[in-house]
């Protein structure tokens, strides 16, 4: 765990930048960590993302495959790869301060 | 009054549970298992049959003749089940009513979701091994590769078997080596994960060997296209892999019938199920097992069967108006087959991942976990006959309990154990 302050604020990440308490997030630290992630803005298609990443962890507990954020998010694979370059799913989670995705089996 | 169960499905889970039921359940029960076609493969079989190592004929069996007597066989495809109703539609406009559906119909492999999986180049350079024909068809192409680029990819989780596509890696290593041209064929492993396996220690044991056999091991790799013509895997993010020869995972699915039935699946239709009592969420009266389920565990034989436990406690707990057990922990048992007369073992939960050390027999095994011997490979092989004798017909496998043990693990490996063990 790496305690680290965003935007002013004392936050708990895990060794790779997951937020382990996402009660701890603001929107204002999303802009934050996008820019450290090579994304110069957000825009209202990352949002769209990220709200949906972040409302559908506190709903079940857990983060969306990318094939489930594709299926569901209305972004298709194709343009969540041109929002979060590398890997969508991993990168949004980020963004939006829920732990990293359990890959599935 | 007599009472009713129907199972979705004729294979691995579906005739095991209508096996054990049919023992558990007095005569009063009726049981029916609906499938769409008599021809049940044994499809751990499938890893063998591109490389001579099994003929197709060999691992087909009629799934009739697999369920015991007082099982009755309906040979009919599944529309879709209305849950509220407690009815199964099937096609042809009949329908058939349950006071207990169990949901054992399986995953589906879903080509055209991947663009151009299925189109140019199908059944010349590119193939699936995880049906039938086309791993028949593999076999005629591997047998005349001779030289070029030959590329495992299973486009992403969650897939049957999730080892399958590693062993074919292996398997290939040796089968060309016998034919002594594998200098000449480089063999590449393509990942959407971030490493060989899911999971971390088996991921480190296992992209030990893929490097010790000289195969490379491309992650991450988000498959976009797949473009037979040229030759070439493109990925999301645009970074290509050319092949000569291609074998292909493709995306799974759940049934394509949970899809059109309200509330009962995910968003890729699988069905959306408890993890311990393996009750479905749409109703009480509706459970599942196997791959059709959305359980975060290993789609695999050997989870269905543990699963078949569970499942059919608790379908007499419920017929009883008793409370379910959550007595199913995720249990899953892979062999690994390596090559050269070799497999590794591993045995894993929910909670506790694949760790060395001895199996079924704390320290003594005699099967070793995590580690390649010429007693994992007997096993896998003695397995073929367990299938069709012991696990369909709803038997325990001798040994082996439902619940993973964890005495004979070198638990040092394990940096925490996530969520505590049982
Ligand atoms: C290449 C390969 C290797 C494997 N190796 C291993 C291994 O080594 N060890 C291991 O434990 N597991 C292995 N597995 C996985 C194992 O075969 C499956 O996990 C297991 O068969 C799952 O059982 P199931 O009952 O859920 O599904 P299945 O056995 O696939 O049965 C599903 C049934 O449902 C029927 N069905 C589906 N939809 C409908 C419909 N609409 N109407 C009527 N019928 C329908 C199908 O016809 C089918 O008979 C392997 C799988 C593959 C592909």
């Amino acid at each position: 765990m790496t305690p680290e302050t965003l935007e002013g604020t004392p936050v708990e990440l895990d060794a790779e930048g997951f937020f382990l308490r996402p009660e701890q997030w603001t929107r204002d630290m999303a802009d934050a960590i996008a820019r450290e992630n090579g994304i110069a803005e957000l825009t209202d298609r990352h949002w769209t993302v990220i709200d949906f990443m972040r409302t559908t962890y506190l709903d079940t507990g857990s983060a969306p495959s990318i094939r489930s954020l594709g299926k569901l998010s209305g972004v298709p694979i194709k343009e969540l790869y041109g929002l979060f370059p590398k890997g969508p799913a991993k990168l949004a989670a980020k963004i939006a301060g829920i732990p990293k995705p359990r890959g599935c089996i | 009054m007599s009472r009713r169960i129907v199972i979705l499905g004729g294979g691995t889970g579906g005739t095991l549970a209508a096996n054990r039921l049919r023992r558990v359940c007095g005569a009063d029960v009726e049981i029916i298992v609906v499938d769409r076609d008599d021809r049940h493969v044994y499809q751990p079989g499938l890893l063998f049959v591109p490389f001579g190592l099994a003929e197709p004929e060999e691992i087909v069996r009629s799934r009739r003749a697999q369920l015991h007597d007082g099982v009755d066989f309906r040979l009919a495809e599944v529309e879709h089940v209305d849950a509220p109703a407690s009815t199964v539609h099937l096609a042809g406009g009949e329908t058939i009513a349950y006071d207990v559906l169990v949901v054992a119909s399986g995953a589906a492999l879903l080509p055209e979701e991947t663009e151009g999986l299925g189109g140019a180049g199908w059944g010349q350079e590119v193939f699936t091994f995880f049906e039938l024909e086309s791993a028949t068809a593999l076999a005629a192409a591997l047998a005349e590769l001779d030289r070029g680029r030959l590329v495992v990819n299973p486009v992403d989780m969650p897939i049957k078997c999730p080892v399958a596509p590693l062993e074919f890696c292996f398997l290939a290593d040796w089968y060309l080596r016998e034919r002594g041209v594998r200098d000449a064929v480089q063999i590449t492993y393509v990942t959407s994960l971030d490493a060989a396996f899911t999971k971390p220690v088996a991921s480190a044991h296992l992209a030990g060997l893929l490097a010790a056999k000289g195969i490379a091991l491309e992650t991450e790799f988000a498959t976009g296209q797949v473009d037979g013509a040229q030759g070439r895997l493109v990925s999301y993010d645009d970074r290509e892999v050319p092949f000569d020869l291609l074998v292909s995972i493709p995306l799974h699915g759940g049934p394509a019938h949970v899809g059109r039935s309200p509330g009962l699946g995910d968003e890729l239709g699988f069905v959306a199920t408890d993890p311990h009592t393996l009750q479905a969420r749409v109703a009480p009266n509706v459970f599942a097992l196997g791959d059709a389920t959305n359980l975060p565990t290993s789609k695999a034989g050997s989870v269905t069967h543990f699963e078949g436990d569970t499942l059919v406690a608790n379908i007499a707990h419920h017929l009883a108006g008793e409370p379910l057990e959550p007595s199913f922990d995720g249990h899953s048992n892979c062999f690994i087959e390596t090559g050269f007369h070799k497999a590794l073992l591993i045995d894993f939960n929910y909670d506790v991942e694949p760790l060395p050390g001895r199996f079924p027999e704390p320290h003594l095994g005699p099967l070793a976990l995590l580690k390649e011997s010429r007693m994992n490979h007997m096993a896998k092989l003695a397995f073929q006959w367990m299938y069709w004798h012991v696990l369909l017909p709803g038997r325990d496998l001798p040994g082996i309990s439902p619940q993973l043990q964890l005495a004979g693990k070198d638990l040092s490996q394990l940096p925490t154990l996530q969520g505590g063990p049982r």
